[in-house]
C-alpha cells in the first residue's frame, strides 16, 4: 500500500513539476520582449554560454571528424568506395552528431554553470533582494539567460559540424589517401541543404531551447542551500541529456516522417 | 566581467565565426552552388520501367549534367511511367530522335537519365516527349535472363 502510495506521490510531484516548469517558461519568453530595449543583456550571456563553451565544442568537433574519418574509411574501403567518405563524414555530422554532441556538451559545460549561477543567487538571497527593488529577476537574470543560449547553440552546432568535417577531410585526404575532389563532390552530391542542413538547424535550436529552459528552472527552482544549488546542477545535466537523446529520436521520426 | 568593447568583440567573433560556419555547410558541404536549372525548358518521356529513379535525379548528356528529374508519374492508358525533365535553358540543340535512357551511377550509385543525342536537326522544344526511350535495368530479370541461358545450355545436345 505504501509503495503504491510513495508512487503516486512520485507522479504527482513530477506532473507538478512539469507545471511550474511551463508557467515559468511561458513568463520568460514573455518578460523576453522587454529585452530589444537592453539587448546588452543577451550579449553578455552570449558570451557566458557561446564564447567561452566554444575551445570544447572545437576541440570535440575536430575530433570527432578524425574518429568518422578513420572508423568510415576502413568500412567503406571493403566495399571499395572509400570515395564516399565525404558523404558519410558530413552526413553524420550535419544530421546528428553535430546537434547532439553539441548539445550535450552545452548542458555540461554551460546548463550546468547556468543552473549553479542561478542557484546560488537564489541561495544569497539576491533574487529576493531583487524584487525587493520592484526588479523582476525574470526578465532581468533569467530572461537574458535564456536568449542566450538559444541563439548560442545552432551556432555551436554549426561550428562543431563544420570543424568535424575538416577534421574529416584532415584524416580521409591528408592521411589515408582520399581523392580530395571525389570527397568534395560526393558530399556535394549526397549532402541536401533543405534536407539535411536545415534539418540540424532546427534540431540544434529545440534543443537550445530545451536545454536552456532546464538550466535556467532547475537553478530558479533549486533548494537555497549549498546541497540543493550542488543537486540542482547535476539535474540539470542529467535532465538536459536525457531531453536530448529523447528529442533527438523524436524530432529524427518526424524529419524522415516514415516511422 | 569583461570590459564591454573587449566582450563585444568576442560575442561578435562568435556569432560570425558561427554563421561562417553555417555558410561553409550550406556552400561547400551541401548542394547550394550547385546553380539550379536556369530557365528550363521541360521535356518528357514515357518508360515502361522507372525502377529507383526519383525526382531531383540528374539528366546528363555525354555524362554532362543539364537538367532535373522534376516529376514521376503513371499513366494509366499506356501502362508506362512518364518522366517530366527540366532541362537548363543554355542546352537547347537537343535532337528530336534522341533517346533517353535510365542508368545506373556505379554498383551502389543512384539512378539518372542520359540522354543519347539523335542525328535529326529538329530540336526539342518545351513540353515535347522524347519517344525513344530505354528502361531501367532490372537485376532480378537479368539475373533470370542468365539463369534461364545456363539452363538451356546445360541441356544435352540430341
Amino acid at each position: 500500500m505504501n509503495t503504491i502510495r510513495t508512487l503516486g506521490g512520485i507522479v504527482i510531484n513530477s506532473v507538478e513539476r512539469l507545471g511550474r516548469a511551463s508557467m515559468f517558461l511561458y513568463e520568460v519568453v514573455t518578460g523576453s520582449w522587454e529585452l530589444l530595449r537592453r539587448f546588452y543583456l543577451v550579449v553578455q550571456q552570449v558570451y557566458a554560454v557561446g564564447v567561452l563553451t566554444l575551445l570544447i565544442i572545437l576541440v570535440s568537433g575536430l575530433f570527432v571528424g578524425m574518429v568518422l574519418g578513420l572508423q568510415g574509411y576502413n568500412t567503406l574501403v571493403k566495399f571499395g568506395s572509400a570515395n564516399s567518405l565525404g558523404l558519410l563524414v558530413a552526413l553524420s555530422l550535419v544530421r546528428e552528431l553535430g546537434p547532439v554532441v553539441t548539445a550535450l556538451l552545452f548542458a555540461g559545460r554551460a546548463g550546468s554553470a547556468l543552473t549553479a549561477e542561478i542557484g546560488l543567487m537564489k541561495a544569497t538571497e539576491q533574487l529576493a533582494g531583487m524584487e525587493m527593488m520592484a526588479v523582476n529577476p525574470v526578465t532581468r537574470l533569467i530572461a537574458p539567460r535564456f536568449l542566450g543560449g538559444v541563439i548560442a547553440m545552432p551556432l555551436l552546432a554549426a561550428l562543431f559540424s563544420a570543424i568535424g568535417v575538416l577534421g574529416g577531410h584532415l584524416i580521409g585526404v591528408g592521411l589515408l589517401g582520399v581523392d580530395a575532389g571525389a570527397f568534395w563532390s560526393q558530399m556535394q552530391n549526397g549532402v541536401d541543404f533543405y534536407d539535411d542542413i536545415l534539418n540540424g538547424v532546427v534540431k540544434s535550436l529545440v534543443f537550445g531551447v530545451v536545454c536552456t529552459w532546464i538550466a535556467v528552472f532547475e537553478g530558479y527552482d533549486a533548494v537555497p542551500t549549498s546541497e540543493g544549488v550542488a543537486s540542482a546542477t547535476n539535474r540539470t545535466v542529467v535532465y538536459s541529456s536525457l531531453a536530448v537523446l529523447g528529442l533527438d529520436f523524436v524530432l529524427t521520426a518526424l524529419t524522415l516522417g516514415d516511422v | 566581467m569583461l570590459k564591454r568593447n573587449t566582450l563585444e568583440l568576442w560575442v561578435g567573433l562568435f556569432v560570425a565565426a558561427g554563421i561562417l560556419a553555417l555558410a561553409m555547410l550550406a556552400f561547400k558541404v551541401g548542394n547550394l552552388t550547385t546553380a539550379d536549372v536556369v530557365d528550363g525548358y521541360k521535356i518528357k518521356a514515357n518508360f515502361d520501367n522507372v525502377g529507383g529513379l526519383k525526382v531531383k535525379a540528374a539528366v546528363t548528356v555525354a555524362g554532362v549534367r543539364v537538367g532535373r528529374v522534376t516529376g514521376i508519374a503513371f499513366d494509366s492508358n499506356k501502362y508506362q511511367a512518364i518522366v517530366t525533365m527540366d532541362v537548363d535553358g543554355q542546352y537547347k540543340n537537343i535532337p528530336a530522335d534522341s533517346t533517353a535512357n535510365i542508368l545506373t551511377s556505379g554498383l551502389l550509385g543512384d539512378q539518372y537519365i542520359g540522354i543519347e543525342p539523335g542525328g535529326e536537326e529538329v530540336y526539342l522544344k518545351d513540353g515535347d516527349t522524347i519517344l525513344r526511350t530505354q528502361s531501367a535495368l532490372v537485376l532480378e530479370k537479368l539475373v533470370g535472363q542468365v539463369i534461364f541461358n545456363k539452363a538451356s545450355e546445360a541441356e544435352p545436345p540430341k
